[in-house]
């Protein structure tokens, strides 16, 4: 078993600093990495390139770093929700690049899996595919996007044991794994962290291997955007 | 006329057995509430889930289950989770069955417009681009008109493209028209709608094969 258990978000942000670019997991701020983030924000780093779906509210989530003005750029599919985040895009401190959805989680996903990029035909014929290579394949077109290149990758897990492996939970699985093995250090915190052998080989979601370093995080808060309910009748 | 539930209530008949189906925000969300309950249909949500149920009960939200609107669901029994990329492949692989989403702005040729007005707050495409270009049935579900009273319905969109050429059905509070190589083509009517209102709200080449029927709900 290779081990790649570290002590603390501390330890498992060593190396972070200013201008690299980073990946975060989650969809709105369902399954964000909340440890890594507070850290991020505690360590001061500036001038970050973030890649994540979607850019926090004011308080939490990516918010909290775009409050401190520590990033310079988003890689984002949609970012509403956030007033800070629209006054810095507006005056021009922080630069947008708006992505679709789907071509966001395969740029993640081709760079894990080594590919340079891939055709899509996601945004061909809109302001997307503005100076982007297209091409023809059986009578339909495709705009050729690229890999990501990112130093850190922070995701967010269920459970995860000292090999690596991970295990998500309901919809907070959503970028995460994706975003495993897709930068030069992936970062997994866990709900969970668990001895190897505790999780069913059979059940695991992202193994070991795409995982740099693995630590137990505290204090999840999880907090719901649109919190929907229906009446018992 | 109809309002946002008739437009919904109408495109759920568009819905067949045995559909995987993703619906947009807005007015398409409310289509679920309309499906027959003697057909077998999944909905899909893009952020990772097959097989989406209705909201929970109060004090049986989870934060880790909820769908692409951010909002707390539930899952019904044969549901499952994925990741984004996987969730996508669904999307671009043509797997999911119809997409219902709305729109600011559809072109008598299928171009559709929905996540951008220049000089306002730009959010974002979130999923829209890469559904339209990738599904075969999409159903477009909007009012008529703006609120100005303007048509929605174009010869050519005015707003930056979502998508070219996509859209295959419109369903509005006035009508349901089928894109056609020569226009719009009308089909049916809301009711107490005539076909001389549906003319005057729609500024792309509309074709009215006869006489058109009142939509039944």
């Amino acid at each position: 078993m290779i081990r790649k258990t570290v002590r603390n978000v501390q330890e498992a942000l060593d190396g972070v600093t200013d201008g690299m670019t980073l990946m975060l997991g989650g969809f709105g701020l369902c399954g964000i990495p909340e440890n890594a983030i507070t850290e991020l924000v505690r360590l001061g780093v500036k001038d970050l390139c973030c890649i994540s779906n979607n850019a926090g509210v004011d308080d939490f989530g990516l918010g909290l770093l775009l409050q401190q003005r520590q990033v310079q750029k988003m890689i984002s599919s949609y970012v509403g929700e956030n007033d800070e985040f629209e006054r810095q895009m507006l005056s021009g401190e922080l630069a947008v690049e708006l992505t679709p959805q789907g071509t966001l989680a395969e740029k993640c996903r081709a760079a894990q899996a080594g590919f340079p990029a891939f055709y899509t035909p996601a945004g061909y014929g809109t302001e997307v595919a503005e100076g982007k290579e297209t091409r023809e394949f059986n009578g339909k077109m495709y705009v050729l996007e690229e890999a990501f290149q990112a130093d850190y990758s922070f995701v967010k897990a269920w459970k995860g044991d000292e090999a690596g492996n991970l295990v998500f939970k309901g919809t907070a699985r959503n970028f995460n794994p994706c975003m495993c093995g897709a930068a030069k250090i992936t970062v997994a915190e866990v709900e969970e962290l668990l001895p190897a052998g505790a999780l069913d080989p059979n059940e695991i979601h992202v193994p070991g291997i795409f995982i740099q370093r693995i630590f137990q995080g505290i204090d999840y808060e999880k907090r719901i955007e649109q919190r929907t309910v229906r009446q018992r009748t | 006329m109809l309002n946002k539930e008739g437009i919904a209530k109408r495109i759920a008949k568009e819905v067949q057995d045995g559909y995987y189906v993703n619906l947009g925000i807005g007015i398409p969300t409310l289509v679920a509430n309309f499906v027959r309950e003697d057909i077998s249909v999944e909905f899909q949500s893009e952020n990772g889930v097959l097989g989406m149920g209705p909201f929970p009960f109060e004090g049986e939200e989870d934060a880790d289950i909820i769908n692409a609107g951010k909002q707390t669901i539930t899952t019904m029994p044969g549901a499952s989770f994925f990741d984004s990329a996987t969730s996508f492949g669904m999307i671009r692989g043509k797997h999911v069955d119809l997409t219902i989403l709305g729109a600011m702005e559809v072109a008598e040729n299928g171009d559709i417009a929905n996540w951008k007005i220049p000089g306002k707050m730009v959010k974002g495409m979130g999923g829209a681009m890469d559904l339209v270009a990738s599904a075969e049935n999409i159903i477009v579900a909007m009012m008529h008109t703006n609120r100005a009273g303007a048509s929605k319905l174009l010869k050519k969109c005015s707003l930056p493209l979502t998508g070219v050429g996509c859209v295959k059905k419109i369903v509005t509070n006035l009508a349901v028209l089928e894109v056609t190589k020569d226009g719009f083509l009308l089909l049916e009517r809301a009711p107490g709608i005539t076909v001389a209102e549906i003319e005057n709200a729609t500024e792309g080449t509309l074709i009215v094969p006869g006489s058109i029927p009142e939509m039944s709900l």
